[in-house]
């Protein structure tokens, strides 16, 4: 009876007490709690543990006072950013240039050996313009910059530098009520968004993952490199040759990014003081020592890996995407083709954001995966609906500027990219992820109504700035 | 009738304490689905000087507050299922981090014994440790081995049996927080006492308490409704 009594109104107490405990409490506690942890651990290790010679240690110590540095941090990974966009955007370049023009000597052979076999036109149309272009495009566009990308970001990893760009983010993640960890899903993201939903599953508190799997969007994949790339170079470094020209094109490109970035941290930002309202908990983060990775190693592993993936990848999505746009845009409907219809809906709302209806038409069609809009949007503009052979980026510019295009449209369209809604695998895993259709559907919502804000704004006010 | 002791093993990830789990119960392990949770934890059985212990390898965490599910586990099973001995397996060549989660360790519970583990990478890098300073510091055991080796297993397992005898008692180091802090935590703790008793630490739950930790809220209501439902 006595033991009963005690015990039921120690349960009352025990919300009472902790109540008592919050006021007690200050938002600065754990902080000090975990302060004084370390000190004492340091106190501890000065006192008993001797070291005789570390030079490996102090070398270490001397790396991270410079990229840890709150001064030098963060101008050294904009540095070491705008290095890897440069080697990846001025190394692509040749690269690119060769494969194109094998695909396009080896088509010759293909179509010989159609009217060989007195192949139909629409077979011929299905097969070749539609699916080989799509697919070749793609891999020729994206597999050089993947190549030179990947293993250059591996090195990074490898040497140790990557943990300390996690590090130097803490900072800001914690200030927008992110967990630090999210620079590293983000990191992962510029790979591949659709991956970087799995690699959100390092950080442990729910609320935290969340604002990770709904943000990561904003940092560019793999998918929307070659977009990004291909239109900087095309629109806003026109005026510029030989490596000017790859840097300017560079500089862009970077300046997409950490646009990306800091939406990143605005809608974190708000998400955390909105629907997912919370404190940032507390992590440790590893800093290993620096060390030189196996070279070759690292590079041959990681460009074989990643150039699999994006040949796996350009078959089996660029491959559909071709054929169905084909199809669209040779099937008719009256007088006019399906892909027409479909670009004449969307006109107005596309002419609204500074782009126009081929261009959302692709973005739509392009929803499985981001490396196909660019050839989508090309196979639209050319009345027979395939993708010619573009021997050359003048080739190609010239057909954005008979379709009216502007360095506006150009810039409008990287940024709807940039911001637009994930592709079909990401959502998939989104849901996955969360298990609730929801968070999947705020994951499509939020980027995409941000998209449409930012390229309605900028495409209204250059309009009223003339 | 033998009595057996129950032996934990915390630790951060990565130093080794997998492998010491390994090394000391051989091939006399299992997995346990453990207290009805969908956590299971490594079991196995050792015998030393006829006396049978079971050793249970609680996750690794970096530290014991209750950022996660495996930080509630190692926590919950160190605080509530009391086992005789907890070891605390430290990595040599990165003892100051590894300490940190020692020493929330040692706030919570008295039997601890702390396993320098990787010490022959430590003294390859130059790093010597001084273990009766910090045995004397710390004021539990703390023993340097290497699991890979099983260098340094007769005194650690002498020095379990020691201390699942109780014929070793050990004198836990309690760090001292900032003023305000102790203030607070000596206006709380009495209350705790009063309702805890000598189970757990009170000046420990007085701390989480102030901390925030709704999840051990959560876990001593349950464990006391569980205790009430028995009675």
């Amino acid at each position: 009876m006595n033991t009963e009594l005690a015990n039921s109104g120690s349960r009352g107490d025990l919300n009472a007490l902790y109540e008592k405990a919050q006021q007690l409490s200050s938002s600065d506690l754990r902080d000090k709690i975990v302060g004084s942890l370390y000190q004492e651990s340091k106190r501890l290790c000065e006192a008993g543990v001797h070291h005789s010679n570390t030079k490996r240690d102090r070398r270490t110590e001397k790396l991270d006072a410079v990229f840890t540095s709150p001064i030098w941090g963060f101008p050294i990974m904009m540095v070491m950013l705008g290095i890897v966009f440069y080697l990846t955007i001025a190394g692509a370049n040749v690269p690119s240039d060769m494969i194109a023009r094998f695909f396009g000597w080896l088509e010759n052979y293909i179509t010989a050996f159609f009217q060989w076999i007195s192949a139909p036109d629409w077979l011929y149309g299905v097969l070749v313009l539609g699916l080989y272009r799509g697919t070749t495009w793609v891999v020729s566009v994206m597999l050089p910059p993947m190549a030179i990308f990947f293993p250059t970001f591996a090195l990074l990893e490898n040497y140790g530098y990557l943990p300390r760009v996690a590090f130097n983010m803490d900072r800001i993640f914690k200030k927008v009520g992110a967990h630090g960890k999210q620079s590293l899903t983000m990191a992962m993201g510029f790979g591949c968004n659709a991956a970087a939903m799995m690699s959100s599953r390092i950080i442990e508190s729910p609320r935290e993952r969340m604002l990770a799997i709904l943000t990561n969007n904003f940092v560019p994949c793999n998918g929307r490199w070659g977009t990004l790339i291909v239109l900087a170079s095309l629109f806003m470094a026109a005026g510029y040759t030989g490596g000017a020209k790859s840097l300017v094109t560079t500089s862009v490109v970077v300046g997409i990014v950490l646009f990306g970035i800091l939406v990143t941290f605005l809608v974190s930002w708000v998400l955390s003081k909105t629907v997912l309202k919370g404190v940032p908990t507390h992590y440790t983060l590893e800093l290993p020592a620096y060390r030189r990775p196996k070279f070759w190693e690292t590079v041959i592993r990681s460009s074989l890996e990643r150039s699999w993936a994006v040949l796996l990848r350009a078959v089996k999505v660029a491959a559909p995407a071709g054929i169905l746009t084909w199809v669209l845009a040779n099937v008719s409907v009256g007088d006019t083709s399906v892909l027409m219809h479909i670009v004449n809906f969307l006109d107005p709302f596309g002419q609204m954001l500074g782009l126009d209806g081929y261009i959302l038409m692709a973005f739509l069609i392009g929803l499985p995966a981001n490396e196909i809009v660019l050839p989508i949007l090309i196979m639209g503009y050319l009345s027979t609906g395939a993708l010619t052979e573009v021997d050359n980026l003048g080739d190609l510019k010239q057909i954005f500027v008979d379709q009216g295009w502007t360095w506006l449209t150009a810039l409008n369209m990287m940024l709807f990219s940039l911001l637009h809604f994930p592709c079909g695998t990401t959502l998939v895993n989104i849901y996955k992820e969360t298990k609730s259709i929801k968070w999947a559907f705020l994951a499509f919502l939020i980027p995409t109504m941000i998209a449409i804000f930012v390229t309605f704004v900028i495409a209204q006010s250059v309009k009223l700035l003339g | 009738m033998t009595e057996t002791y129950r032996v934990a093993l915390a630790g951060n990830p990565n130093t080794g304490k997998s492998t010491l789990f390994n090394a000391l119960t051989g091939l006399k392990q299992h997995t346990g689905n453990w207290a009805g949770k969908t956590v299971t934890l490594a079991e196995g059985t050792l015998t030393h000087k006829g006396i049978n212990y079971q050793l249970i390898d609680l996750p690794g965490t970096y530290s014991i507050f209750s950022n996660s599910r495996d930080e509630e586990v190692a926590r919950n099973y160190i605080v509530f299922e009391k086992p005789d001995v907890t070891l605390v397996v430290v990595d040599a060549t990165s003892l100051e981090r590894n300490l940190n989660l020692a020493l929330q360790i040692l706030e919570m519970t008295r039997n601890v014994i702390i396993c320098i583990n990787l010490i022959d990478e430590a003294e390859k890098r130059g790093i010597s440790i001084n273990e009766r300073l910090l045995t004397r510091r710390l004021g539990v055991p703390v023993i340097k081995i290497s699991a890979r080796n099983k260098t340094g297993f007769p005194l650690l397992l002498d020095t379990i049996e020691r201390l699942a005898e109780g014929k070793l008692v050990c004198e836990p180091a309690r760090i001292t927080y900032d003023k305000d802090i102790e203030i607070k935590i000596a206006s709380l703790e009495p209350f705790v006492a009063e309702m805890v008793e000598d189970r757990i630490s009170s000046r420990w739950v007085a701390l989480r308490l102030l901390d925030g930790d709704e999840s051990l809220l959560d876990e001593l209501k349950s464990r006391l409704k569980v205790k009430e439902g028995s009675a």
